[in-house]
């Protein structure tokens, strides 16, 4: 048989080719609007890099940029940290609190109610920070530095005012609470029904169905909420500013009153009135955030992509 | 499918919505209740940008000048002095606010671009507002302290109330066993750089750091650290056996400091802080300034009587010749009425300033003069 | 196979080995009751005044420890797991909703006090002191955000298909990699961005309230990308491919098919990313600016938002100073209503649009 069937080719239809181009050309501004940034960035920190003392006052102190990011990238890494230590397995529990624990009735009420949290504009979480939650903290600070004072983490003296790194850590950790708590009652709702209901079947207890079907369906899903409020976490820039008694010091004590500035809170503090190099220097620090973030991303999408994991578009 | 209640939520929300764009009631076009008066036939917007320390003085300037001229619009947008200086250089403003003047090396650097070419600059010292050393004691409204007790303060050299060097200067005070927390500045700001050049001129072997906006490097660790005046004032006010500076119009209940001039204590008021000013020579006197430049270098380490010395000026910048002869028409008008009388107790009530005295008002008439 | 049969007590066969219905609370209350007294008998004895934070943690502390026991010993070890993560999780949502509760209290009590008439119509113009109004912030925001939304959803949605419906290969991780990137700009570098963008398009100098929505999509589309990319991946392939089977095109297939079942969990991404830039103040200080009269338009001149209203009221307090904290908590106030609003509305849109699920 030589002669060859036609290949069947679907026909191109208008509408696949208009979708299929309209998200490719939404993917090409996404990619478009980034390289902006990072040349924006980029551009303007050059100078920052080769200034030191003399061309830029703001450098005057550390002599050199190395010098005068590098505590702000520590305190930048350890307030994200902590922040997210604290938040993540509350959101976690909180989600699953309202897609399997709560009523029926109750649950979309009380997801409601924690995306209240995720509406409070940050300059209010600044002054909630300085007005409410420093002042309530402080003795609790004062009975750790007096009676567990020989652990390094909590060794005094203690701040007077309560403004310290792990007040200002709670705050963040309150901030990004609404989102990962969002994102993973969403990603705890969709689990198959048919999983649970098959983990029922076998007498597994409620927790059990959710170790064995809900939490692994949602590993992904977790991380990426986790992401999200990592990436809020570490360029949060009023309320940190306004929490946070900084004072640009490299130190992992949490109750005193020197602590390290984050770089975004940096940036807000001395902007205003920054001139000249100094202007180039603050974006300098804005550009190594970038890149701290764009790590710590990596670093997650390689942990999740390490087990290819299932889900349901695969 | 209920879908009344959603309509109606749906209906609440787009009724207010609604009700959201209508005009503000105050900003009616309707203004026949001021028939007293001639019309003013000003119109166009000035833009000013600049220290937030002149903030609410620029708002009340703003809206006095805007009540007597309901065409304009004065926008002064409180951005920092540092990002005044750059945007009035720029180009992108009509003035500037400013915590400090701009040196002699800045000016000959340039450019203005705002300004017409070769025009030189107007630098007007027009707000003056004295920086109270406030404190938080249970009871006790008034310390006494001299410059060096001050610096010592700060520096976390005395670190309790009862330190005899504090008591010594208090007699009949019943000062608290307390430990003092300092309280800086953490943003770069013209406060803390007038309130360090006191130190350096009033105590300086005890204060041997750099004048600068910054609280010095050195001392980061001693006490706490707060973002802008309301940090400052909110971080006094939340601890106990704090001490802090800033701005005096906002020291409120806070106890405050009387600062040793002389041979007396001498509390902040805004006459005190105005004779400062005019005590101290303007910078044209030693250096090459053009003849609108009214840059003030002010003598802080004066033993005159009834003089406070911790004040801060902040400067109104504007070009002498603009590019638009309407733009200059209305910066000449505003200026004039900002630095008149009633521009000063206007701002005074609202922001705490002290008013300019007369001699310093007829420079500055002189000065705005030049604008073309 | 030895089976271990556990003695039947009295009771019916089916309830043995199950602890009584309610003894769970019943635990509970006599933990905290045990709680207060403690705290109440140390208050006594030493003189200092009754911690009740403490009374509290200690009771809850004391119920975890019995639940589990009293569980562990009745009913065995996988139930006794169960309560326990029962109470660590009901434990989360406790203690989530202090701060939320406090938050709420504060600017519920301090936005009250300017909760009148006079707030709502005027703007700033021409008031110093006492009086004004928040009608240009609000007014400002609504703009600014709406134009930010128009700019990011579009733009969010159909990167999100994209990357889950039609890339494959290296395009679409570079994508996925350089949103996770975008997620960490801080905010302030968004406004300098579009600031430094627009100055070497318009000058320097140049402020308006569209420069402030483009570095606040700038914000937004990583948020809108990321949560819509999850809720797509979620949508079961049977549902696609059902579709194919019936002959509908791809692009109808995800119009009319992928997207409604997503659509609660893409609404709820976009209230997100809303909720993340509305009360962002770093940016719009920059790109924005400050005013204190009314301005309509998007394209010309500086627009004030409540954020940038609220800080500017802490910040620049005047004479006298409760005025200005009185309006920055009613902005503030207004703010968290206005969100609410927004999500009351996505809400109800999921539940008209979406299919019913089992759940």
């Amino acid at each position: 048989m030589t002669s060859t069937v036609p290949r069947l080719q679907a026909k191109a239809r208008l509408g696949d080719v208009l979708f299929s181009r309209t998200s490719l050309f939404a993917g090409g501004m996404i990619l478009v609007t980034l390289a902006a940034v990072a040349a924006f960035l980029i551009v303007q920190s050059i100078p920052a890099f080769f200034a030191s003392g003399d061309s830029a006052s703001i450098l005057r102190e550390a002599g050199n940029f190395w010098a005068y990011v590098w505590p702000l990238i520590f305190g930048t890494i350890w307030a994200a940290v902590l922040s997210l230590v604290m938040a993540l397995p509350l959101a976690i529990g909180i989600a699953l609190f309202i897609s399997h624990y709560a009523p029926r009735k109750l649950a979309a009420t009380l997801g409601y109610v924690v995306d209240l949290l995720a509406a409070v504009p940050s300059v209010v979480y600044g002054l909630w920070g300085i007005g409410v939650l420093a002042p309530a903290v402080q003795p609790i600070y004062s009975w750790f530095v007096d009676n567990l004072g020989w652990i390094p983490l909590f060794a005094g003296p203690v701040s007077a005012t309560g403004r310290t790194i792990l007040t200002a850590a709670i705050v963040l950790a309150v901030m990004i609470l609404p989102i990962i708590t969002a994102m993973c009652r969403e990603v705890f709702l969709q689990t198959p029904v048919l999983h649970e209901e098959a983990a029922l079947a076998l007498g597994a207890t409620r927790w059990e169905v959710i170790k064995m079907a809900v939490l692994p369906f949602g590993r992904s899903g977790i991380v990426s909420a986790s992401m999200l409020g990592l990436g809020r976490a570490l360029g949060e820039t009023m309320a940190v500013a306004m929490v946070l008694s900084a004072s640009g010091i490299v130190t992992f004590q949490l109750l005193t009153s020197g602590n390290p500035s984050t770089i975004a809170a940096n940036i807000a503090l001395s902007f205003p009135e920054a001139y000249g190099t100094n202007v180039n220097v603050l974006i300098g620090t804005g550009l190594i955030l970038f890149i701290v973030t764009f790590l710590v991303n990596a670093l997650a999408r390689y942990i999740v992509n390490r087990r290819a994991e299932f889900s349901g578009a695969n | 499918m209920k879908l009344s209640p959603a309509i109606k939520t749906v209906a609440a929300a787009s009724i207010a919505l609604l009700a959201l764009t209508s005009c503000a009631a105050n900003e009616g076009g309707a203004t026949t209740d001021e028939g007293e008066g001639s019309a003013s036939s000003l119109s166009g917007t000035i833009v000013g940008v600049g220290a937030s320390s002149m903030g609410a003085a620029q708002e009340a300037w703003a809206a006095g000048f805007q009540t007597a001229n309901p065409d304009v619009t004065v926008n002064y947008d409180p951005q920092g002095s540092g990002a005044g200086r750059e945007t009035f250089q720029a180009g992108g403003s009509d003035f500037a606010g400013s915590d400090r003047a701009f040196t002699a090396e800045e000016i000959a650097a340039g450019p203005f671009d705002g300004c017409a070419a070769d025009s030189g600059i107007l630098q007007l010292p027009l707000y003056v507002s004295p920086i109270a050393v406030i404190f938080n004691l249970d009871g006790i409204d008034n310390v006494n302290m001299d410059a060096d007790t001050i610096a010592k303060v700060f520096r976390g050299e005395i670190s309790n109330w009862n330190d005899p060097v504090i008591a010594g200067q208090n007699d009949g005070v019943e000062l608290p066993d307390l430990a003092i927390t300092p309280v800086h500045r953490s943003d770069e700001s013209g406060t803390t750089e007038n309130f360090v050049e006191y130190l350096v001129a009033a105590a300086g072997d005890v204060w041997t750091d750099e004048v600068s906006g910054d609280w010095p490097g050195a001392l980061a660790g001693t006490g706490e650290a707060a973002q802008g005046t309301s940090g400052v004032v909110e971080a006094v006010t939340g601890g106990q056996g704090t001490i802090g500076y800033a701005d005096a119009s906002r020291a409120g209940d806070l106890g405050t400091i009387a600062v040793k001039v002389g041979e007396e204590y001498v509390p902040y008021s805004p006459e005190a802080a105005a004779a400062v000013v005019d005590a101290s020579p303007l910078a044209s006197e030693t250096e090459d300034r053009t003849e609108g430049d009214l840059a003030i270098i002010l003598d802080r380490s004066t033993e005159a009587s009834g003089v406070y010395p911790i004040v801060l000026v902040a400067y109104s910048i504007t070009c002498e010749t603009f590019n638009d002869a309407t733009q200059a028409e209305l910066v000449k008008d505003y200026l004039t009425y900002v630095s008149s009388e009633q521009g000063q107790s206007d701002s005074q009530e609202s922001a705490g300033n002290a008013p300019i005295s007369s001699e310093l008002r007829s420079k500055v008439d002189a000065a705005l003069a030049l604008i073309s | 196979m030895a089976i271990s049969v556990r003695p039947v007590s009295s009771g019916s066969a089916l309830a043995s080995g199950q602890l009584p219905r309610g003894t769970v609370w019943v635990v509970l209350v006599a933990s905290l009751a045990v709680g207060l007294a403690l705290f109440g008998l140390i208050s006594a004895a030493s003189g200092t005044e009754f911690n009740l934070v403490g009374a509290i943690l200690v009771g809850l502390l004391l119920h975890l420890i019995v639940s589990t026991g009293i569980t562990g010993a009745v009913e065995g070890r996988r139930q006794a797991m169960n309560q326990f993560m029962t109470n660590l999780v009901s434990g989360a949502f406790l203690l989530a909703m202090v701060p939320l509760i406090s938050v709420s209290l504060t600017v519920i009590l301090n936005g009250l006090a300017r909760f009148d008439t006079e707030f709502f119509n005027s703007s700033m113009r021409n008031v110093t002191g006492e009086g004004g109004g928040a009608l240009h912030a609000m007014v400002g925001t609504l703009l600014i955000t709406l134009a930010a939304t128009v700019i990011s959803v579009p733009l969010g949605l159909f990167t999100s298909i994209y990357l889950v419906e039609y890339g494959r290969g290296r395009f679409a991780k570079m994508i996925t990699f350089l949103v996770d990137v975008m997620t960490g700009i801080p905010s302030i570098v968004a406004g300098l961005f579009a600031y430094a963008v627009f100055a070497l398009l318009l000058g320097p100098g140049v402020r308006m309230g569209i420069i402030g929505a483009i570095s606040l999509s700038v914000l937004m589309i990583p948020v809108v990308v990321r949560s819509s990319e999850e809720m797509l991946r979620l949508v079961p392939n049977e549902l696609r491919e059902a579709s194919y089977a019936l002959g509908v095109p791809k692009w109808l297939t995800i119009l009319k098919v992928v997207i409604p079942t997503a659509i609660a969990g893409i609404t709820t991404g976009v209230m997100l990313a809303i909720s993340r830039v509305i009360g962002e103040t770093a940016p719009l200080l920059i790109t924005a600016g400050f005013t204190a009269s009314m301005n309509y338009n998007l394209f010309h001149d500086r627009m004030q938002s409540l954020p940038v209203y609220v800080y500017t009221q802490f910040a620049n307090q005047g004479n006298p100073a409760f005025a200005f904290m009185e309006r920055a908590w009613a902005a503030a106030l207004v703010l968290i209503v206005i969100v609410m609003l927004l999500n009351l509305i996505a809400r109800l849109v999921a539940r008209y649009f979406s299919p019913k699920t089992g759940r």
